[in-house]
């Protein structure tokens, strides 16, 4: 009986010790890619000014960003004597962790909202939480329709697919802007997050700004449609439109890969714009400065018909103090944040599914990371 | 949330008469005010240790519900980041409780019926590796028990799904639009599933306890082995699988990881169990918390409060019906 116990108990430990690599890798679901890939070379890192940097400095945000922080870091890092640890904990996490002073700088997928900035008063002595808006993402429309190699939409019609107003493929209105594609009587399965998430709230203000009629919501973080399925994350909706037949979802354009297929928008544009970083850099172009003083909040343009711009994109904002960031990470954050937006760090962002800051965007915020205080 | 109070019920204690009292006062020594102490200490820090969540989740709770625009208990909607917010349980609510109870009816005969075969039918040398495997259940975690749904679970699940909209389509409750199975029924076979062990071996142990002087009376008045059971062994255990089954359904109600990956959630309460839709409270609250400002959480908790209060409940039901039937539990015998 006591040796039935004993090997119980090591068969509990093995379990357990399963169980948490299990859970460990899990924890990266939500990854693509390797973040770097083979682009590192040393040119890269000897252009790293790292001032006296050193130490090190713990990061939360939004997880759309975090390929894109995790490649910066490993270069980063083989420069220069700091440690980075970003957690991808979410947007809301991400800020919250920052107007309570436990994270010097955080990503986040919104800009700050007017008490998220009065909060931030309290721990940036003498400034205020700031905006530095530094990767953009395209929001990629991805469907699995058998027989369909080419679909393009435009923004009524995804609003009423995602709004189950449209629940066939054959529906006329998709033929229409199809008409050389064989659609086949299928019953539509759109997927949208069950979490709260940046992706959902850019698709929404897109579905918003460009088709108010048919996506009659106010939109935000929660999807607010009926109807439709739902899973967790951008990777859970990009598995679920894998392997659903008929489904259509909306992630981030990183996930649309082992075969998944995107939609090219019809914006008005002389041609269909399809979903790749260079399109979405053409349409954040477009977007104006909406930020006072060093905040550099954006307002997107979603409404763009320039020739190649995607406007379903979303910006990330790296949030810092303007003044009176501590001092023992300061350095270290004002290095990280400067080779993030020098050209080699935003290079980067196009290898990894994301897109660069058009430059006039980035320009202002170089100007901006170099008066951090 | 843990449930484990339920099973280890106190045995019933007579008040001590006045001379009792006087001769345990009398016959103090150091050890006994000591483990006197410890206990009364301990019992007393659990309380406060339970006050202290609920006042923490009630004050959590009644700064997001008061900013609240929708009715907290009847709005088919968690929309907590726009101005003003609305949110409401209603959905959470019957989600939980229709899982679970479609857990319970699938796991708890089941298990009943395990426990039975493991102590009276089983062959003696099968009996331990059974009782191993079914240890070994436990301790999967539930975010593998989520993968093992989302990825073979509910793909199978579509022959069953058809099979019932074909044949009991009609009732409405078994009507399915042909969606992938990620709906409240394969989360409550999930859920069933997950349970199965906790039940299996608290009844396993108690239908062991039964006296075996009652099973063999009712051998010696010509009773079958069926009979035996159904007049020695099933009213002997009730209580007990009355406690497991509470035990599994305090698991089912708070599992969170599994439901997070299996269920397709959305805000409306569906009457075909087959259709994907719904949420549970935990699920809701594992999905949002992430992304949630601190508004956002502020609501989160308030909804747990609610799956405080229904769990508290269920206990309290659990220790009401074990309460009524003492004259079989395992102390009188």
């Amino acid at each position: 009986m006591k040796l039935q116990r004993m090997n119980r108990r090591a068969l509990a430990l093995g379990a357990l010790a399963v169980s948490g690599a299990l859970a460990l890798t899990a924890c990266g679901s939500d990854e693509t890619g390797t973040p770097g890939g083979g682009s590192s070379n040393a040119a890269a890192s000897s252009n790293i000014k790292c001032d006296d940097a050193s130490g090190q400095v713990l990061a939360d945000g939004s997880s759309a960003q975090k390929n894109a922080v995790d490649a910066w870091v490993k270069q980063f890092s083989a420069a220069c004597k700091v440690e980075i640890n970003y957690k991808a904990g979410g947007s809301g996490a991400g800020v919250t962790a920052f107007t309570q002073g436990q994270v010097p700088w955080a990503g986040s997928d919104s800009a700050l909202k007017p008490d998220e900035v009065a909060a931030s008063k309290k721990i940036c002595s003498g400034g205020q939480g700031i905006d530095l808006p530094m990767v953009g993402g395209p929001i990629a429309v991805g469907y699995n329709v058998p027989g369909v190699d080419k679909l393009v939409l435009d923004s009524a019609t995804i609003a009423k697919i995602f709004d189950s107003k449209i629940t066939n493929w054959n529906d006329p209105a998709i033929a229409k802007l199809n008409p050389d594609a064989k659609l086949p009587n299928l019953k539509i399965q759109a997927f949208h997050r069950s979490d709260e998430s940046g992706t959902t709230d850019n698709f929404t203000k897109y579905l918003i700004a460009t088709a108010k009629k048919d996506f009659p919501y106010e939109g935000g973080k929660a999807w607010q449609a009926k109807g439709g399925q739902s899973a967790p994350q951008s990777s859970g909706v990009a598995a679920q439109v894998k392997q659903t037949a008929g489904a259509i979802g909306y992630f981030e354009l990183s996930y649309a890969k082992d075969g998944i297929k995107t939609v090219a928008i019809d914006t008005g544009a002389a041609e269909p714009v399809e979903a790749n970083v260079e399109n979405a850099t053409k349409a954040i172009a477009d977007a104006k400065v909406v930020g006072t003083g060093k905040d550099l909040a954006l307002e997107l343009n979603y409404a763009t018909k320039a020739d190649g711009a995607y406007p379903m994109v979303l910006v990330t904002y790296e949030i810092v103090c303007d003044k009176g960031n501590k001092a023992e990470t300061l350095p270290a954050v004002k290095a990280f944040l400067r080779y993030a937006a020098s050209e080699d760090g935003q290079k980067i962002l196009a290898e990894n599914d994301y897109a660069p800051m058009p430059d006039d965007i980035i320009a202002k915020v170089r100007t901006t990371v170099e008066s951090l205080s | 949330m843990d449930t484990t109070q339920i099973a280890d019920a106190p045995p019933p204690t007579q008040p001590p008469t006045a001379q009792q009292k006087r001769a345990t006062r009398g016959a103090t020594r150091p050890g006994d005010r000591i483990f006197l102490g410890l206990s009364r200490g301990s019992g007393i820090l659990l309380l406060v240790i339970m006050a202290a969540i609920a006042g923490f989740l009630t004050y959590r709770a009644v700064l997001a519900i008061s900013k609240n625009e929708g009715n907290f208990l009847t709005t088919f909607e968690w929309n907590t980041g726009v101005n003003p917010p609305v949110f409401g349980i209603a959905v959470l609510a019957y989600g939980t409780i229709v899982s679970s109870i479609i857990a319970m009816v699938i796991a708890v005969p089941v298990s009943v019926a395990i426990a039975l075969f493991l102590t009276h039918y089983a062959p003696r040398r099968l009996r331990g590796p059974i009782a191993y495997v079914i240890d070994l259940l436990a301790a999967v975690p539930s975010i593998v028990y989520g993968l093992w749904g989302a990825l073979i679970l509910v793909p199978h699940m579509s022959g069953l799904f058809g099979w019932l909209n074909d044949y009991l389509g009609w009732t409405g409750i078994f009507s399915w639009n042909g969606g992938a199975a990620r709906s409240m029924l394969t989360v409550g076979i999930l859920l069933a599933i997950m349970i199965l062990p906790i039940i299996t071996n608290v009844s396993r142990e108690v239908f062991r306890q039964v006296p075996q002087m009652h099973e063999e009376a009712a051998l010696a008045l010509g009773a079958t082995r069926w009979e035996v059971i159904r007049m020695a062994v099933i009213p002997f255990g009730r209580s007990g699988v009355i406690s497991a089954s509470m035990l599994g359904l305090g698991r089912a109600l708070g599992e969170t990881m599994a439901v997070a990956t299996v269920l397709s959630p959305d805000f409306l309460i569906h009457t075909s169990l087959l259709n994907p839709g719904g949420g549970t409270f935990a699920q809701n609250i594992a999905s949002k918390f992430s992304e949630a400002t601190e508004f956002g959480r502020d609501a989160l908790i308030a909804s747990g409060l609610v799956l405080f209060v229904i769990t508290l409940l269920v206990n309290g039901a659990a220790r009401a019906i074990i309460a009524r039937r003492k004259e079989y539990s395992g102390a009188n015998a």
